[in-house]
């Protein structure tokens, strides 16, 4: 199976980067933008997708300060740029 | 006696961790495929950039055949000591207590720093005497260690809080200005400031000079 795994600091972690960019916004004219989050997101392909939750608890994600969340992965028809007609 | 020091792609104070090490004892690198320790009394796990510190830092150095050995010899009781990416390494390792986090203030430190010494019993701080004040520099991206409260507590309660930074010196946002931590029985002990950087008068400090007579100190002790 396809899958997504968003990984993101878990609630109440201090999360500098969400903040640097949050502080970022108001200077490029965005107002009324809060609780910014910034996490990371891992595209794969396994060939056993009960494996999945092993994998990000013991790779992926640190389960101490991060939460994790696998999403089936739809098409690659969604995945901007997977037509190649956008990349440069 | 002698040491054995870590090296992973994208190590980088290995050399410098071995000429602290000579100070006191024998050095050796372990290349990090290596799937022994035979001959080695005290490891110890270096700063630097394991492996681009891709994912997390410490994250994928963790798998690496040498760490196998080393979480065996850890369980023996052999002197284990991380610094820096070796104590983010020994955390993801699970040989450790707690996580690091990015800097509060994203920036990379690379300063002086003191500590004081909580806990003088581990493998690691023997030769220190309780509530000492030591000079080492820190030089880091990720070094805000961070545990849930109840962990924190449980720590606390256990003397495993090794190292504290001093008063108003904490420089990356650590909970309880925690700078090091040691595992239950005290043989295993990881620290985000640099002691192989400060073991000659020439950088400005000597301090770090008494975690390797620790470790060494330790090693024999062990044998004997």
């Amino acid at each position: 199976m396809k899958a997504r795994v968003l990984i993101r600091p878990k609630e109440g972690i201090l999360d500098p980067q969400g903040k640097a960019v949050e502080r970022a916004l108001p200077a490029l004219g965005f107002e009324g933008v809060s609780q910014v989050r910034v996490g990371r997101m891992v595209e794969l392909e396994a060939e056993n997708g009960a494996d999945l939750k092993r994998l990000c608890e013991q790779l992926l994600a640190n389960p101490l300060v991060e939460d994790y969340e696998i999403l089936p992965a739809t098409s690659s028809a969604s995945r901007p740029g997977a037509s190649g007609s956008d990349e440069v | 006696m002698r040491f054995g020091v870590l090296q992973f792609p994208g190590s980088c104070d290995e050399r410098d961790a071995v000429l602290a090490c000579e100070r006191v004892g024998e050095a050796e690198l372990v290349w990090h495929e290596r799937e022994d320790l035979d001959g080695i009394d005290a490891v110890v796990i270096p700063g630097g950039f394991s492996y681009g510190d891709y994912l997390r830092a410490g994250a994928i150095a963790r798998f690496a055949p040498a760490m196998e050995a080393v979480a065996l010899f850890a369980e023996d009781g052999g002197p284990v000591l991380g610094i820096c990416n070796g104590f983010q390494v020994l955390c993801e390792a699970g040989l450790l207590p707690g996580a690091l986090l990015p800097n509060d203030g994203l920036r990379f430190l690379c300063r002086q720093v003191e500590l004081e010494v909580v806990n003088a019993s581990t493998a690691a701080t023997a030769s220190c005497e309780p509530g000492e004040r030591l000079s080492v520099p820190v030089k880091h991206m990720s070094g805000r260690w961070f545990a849930p409260p109840e962990l924190l507590a449980d720590l606390e309660r256990n003397d495993q809080i090794v190292f504290r930074y001093a008063p108003g010196q904490n420089p990356n946002g650590s909970v309880a200005d925690v700078a090091g931590v040691c595992n239950e029985r005290g043989n295993v002990v990881g620290l985000m400031p640099h002691p192989e950087h400060a073991v000659d008068p020439l950088t400005g400090s000597d301090d770090g000079l008494a975690l390797f007579a620790s470790l060494a100190q330790r090693a024999v002790t062990a044998v004997a």
